[in-house]
């Protein structure tokens, strides 16, 4: 399969997947054939505007999906997630697979202290006293970078900034050593500064507990910083993948070249902001071939009606663009 | 210092003038109720024929009915009654309505559309309908035994408990925090029971406070026409009125039991207002 796979079985293997919703106008395709795989303790950038499917792959992964898989696999070390049964799946979200998501203000229950939700996870999956998983939950509050930890333990969460809370999220997504920790969008709502704290602590748990980390996000800053690899995503397609070097040295997929054109410089502030025209098309009007089309500047026969593959464009680096379709005359390839 | 925010809400309470004067007035008159009859050796069904229709006096402070029997000890030992339908009949609609409301909102969909219209055909029944049903199923074995009021009432009150528990966990359900719990791993059973449920029980504790005076006048009512407990405020009442007559009012058969339910009404009101308020998230300072 394309991207990079330098390990021999990766810890998460995707699919083919394709998720569909069910609406009042009929089915709605989400993810329309993801392939994606992360090695052990590699971290994976998944971009892409919002509604592409990012979110939707990573709750395929948990299983915890509104909508349905209508095809795929996904593989977890030797598991197939979607043949276990629910008991079996409940014993793997927590313990084997973390996840922090976007929104830390509400993802706290307001009538729990934040050492009681530790606590939780912590019994859920391991064999603890209630004082064991106290003074763990203490520890690992301490280990997020929350100080006063003791005291911290017993308030609730109306009591903590949302930077705080985002830390408690993490604390509650590492306390039982996941093997892949699922980061949607971590940072969203958060401000500046706090980003960049609540990154540096995803960073260095991940250097000590040796996980892999998923990262779900549109921020490309982010990712240049904190991902060792990138997968791009467009209307429910992986567009391109490959190492963070190549997506911004070497883009090869239009949209991709267009985000990266899209952020701001702060070397040239005079100048406009470069910004994609057109807009994503509705998932129910989606074009037979690439669904970036209507929106390219290259754009040629074979783009409306035939859907593109992954081509190989060097190891490890993939892009789904007829413009690196070996078949094609390698001249007409546009360089960046 | 850290609190949570039950506590948070019983501090406002503490600081409402009208809950804490209801509370205490409901205090006094349970207390009175519970503990007087046995203290004060009264018995309301004994029969002085020699005594009947007295005012009230030293030794009647309520005077007596028209059988001779002391208003006061069957004020009290009626209040028992009517207190403990009131509570009974709560409880079992709490008990059946927050069951009922949160299995349909949390499971949504088919399951809450089935479970939900079951609700709207019981609430489409005239409700003193149902209850005289379900006393007179009754009727031959256990006539004026509180057991059949008590499952009555709650059978019929249970309905809007389920429908406000059923709507709170609709909102609740897809909260970030019960994907969060979901996302640790917990099962169906402990999302609901850990994490829906507490954050409901300030609207239940609310709503169960002004269910009680409506259960306790249900109850009046059914014994008004005949169908209740034996010995109740509403009975005592009943037994009032028909002895006031334009030549000969014997106001004190028909004022105490009415002033005793009156002010026990008012004062649950104001408990449950109280809390009400301070549990309602827009009230927070």
């Amino acid at each position: 399969m394309s991207g990079a796979e330098p390990q021999a079985t990766p810890l998460l293997s995707i699919r083919g997947l394709r998720v569909d919703f069910a609406t009042d106008a009929g089915s709605v395709p989400a993810v329309r054939g993801v392939d994606l795989d992360i090695g052990i303790s590699e971290t994976v950038a998944l971009v892409g505007e919002s509604g592409c499917g990012k979110s939707v792959t990573a709750m395929s992964v948990m299983r915890l999906l509104t909508g349905r898989i209508s095809a795929g696999s996904i593989r977890f070390g030797n598991t197939e997630l979607q043949s276990l049964s629910e008991p079996e799946m409940r014993r793997i979200r927590g313990a084997q697979i973390g996840m922090v998501f976007q929104e830390p203000m509400t993802s706290l229950n307001p009538v729990l202290t934040i050492g009681k939700q530790i606590e939780e996870v912590l019994t859920l999956h391991q064999r603890l006293t209630s004082s064991a998983a106290r003074a763990h939950a203490v520890e690992l509050l301490k280990r997020v970078g929350i100080p006063s930890a003791e005291r911290r333990a017993s308030q609730y969460p109306h009591e903590l900034s949302g930077g705080m809370k985002q830390r408690v999220m993490i604390a509650m997504a590492i306390s039982c050593r996941p093997k892949l920790l699922i980061a949607d969008e971590p940072t969203t709502a958060l401000d500046v500064t706090i980003q960049a704290q609540i990154m540096d602590l995803l960073g260095s748990l991940q250097q000590e507990l040796g996980m892999a980390v998923l990262l779900i996000t549109h921020d490309l800053g982010v990712v240049a910083h904190f991902a060792e690899r990138v997968a791009v995503m467009y209307a429910g397609k992986i567009v391109e993948q490959g190492a963070v070097r190549d997506i911004f040295k070497r883009a090869a997929h239009p949209y991709t070249r267009a985000l990266l054109a899209a952020l701001p410089d702060p070397l040239r502030t005079a100048a406009r902001l470069e910004a994609i025209p057109g807009r994503v098309p509705l998932p129910r009007m989606l074009p037979a071939g690439c669904a970036f089309c209507a929106r390219c500047k290259h754009v040629f026969e074979p783009c409306p009606g035939v859907l593109p593959e992954l081509f190989p464009i060097a190891p490890g680096h993939s892009a789904a663009c007829f413009l690196h379709d070996p078949r094609r005359a390698p001249s007409n390839v546009p360089c960046q | 210092m850290r609190k949570s925010p039950l506590q948070l809400a019983l501090q406002r309470v503490l600081r409402n003038r009208m809950a804490i004067g209801g509370a205490s007035l409901l205090i006094a008159i349970t207390l009175s109720c519970v503990l007087l009859p046995p203290l004060l050796g009264l018995d309301p069904n004994h029969t002085q024929p020699s005594l009947r229709n007295e005012a009230p006096s030293a030794r009647f402070i309520f005077g007596t009915d028209t059988l001779g029997r002391d208003v006061f000890a069957r004020v009290l030992v009626g209040g028992r009654t009517s207190l403990l339908v009131g509570i009974a009949a709560t409880a079992v609609s709490i008990l059946v309505g927050v069951t009922y409301g949160a299995v349909a909102g949390f499971y949504g969909g088919k399951v809450d559309e089935a479970m939900m219209r079951l609700v709207d055909f019981l609430y489409g029944l005239p409700y003193m309908f149902l209850v005289i049903l379900i006393m007179l199923m009754f009727s031959e074995t256990a006539r004026g035994d509180a057991l059949p009021v008590f499952l009555a009432l709650g059978l019929v009150q249970w309905l809007t408990m389920a429908r406000i528990v059923r709507g709170q966990v609709l909102t609740l359900r897809h909260q970030e925090f019960v994907l969060a719990a979901e996302l640790i791993g917990a099962s169906d059973a402990r999302i609901l029971l850990r994490h829906v449920l507490p954050n409901v029980l300030g609207i239940v504790v609310v709503y169960g406070t002004l269910m009680v005076p409506s259960v306790i006048i249900l109850e009046s009512f059914l014994s008004f026409l005949g169908l209740g407990v034996a010995l109740s405020w509403g009975q005592l009442v009943a037994d009032g009125i028909a002895v006031v007559n334009p030549i000969r009012s014997y106001w004190w058969i028909l004022v105490w039991p009415s002033l005793f339910l009156g002010a026990t009404l008012l004062s649950l009101n104001f408990v449950g207002d109280g809390l009400r308020d301070a549990l309602d998230p827009k009230a927070r300072t």
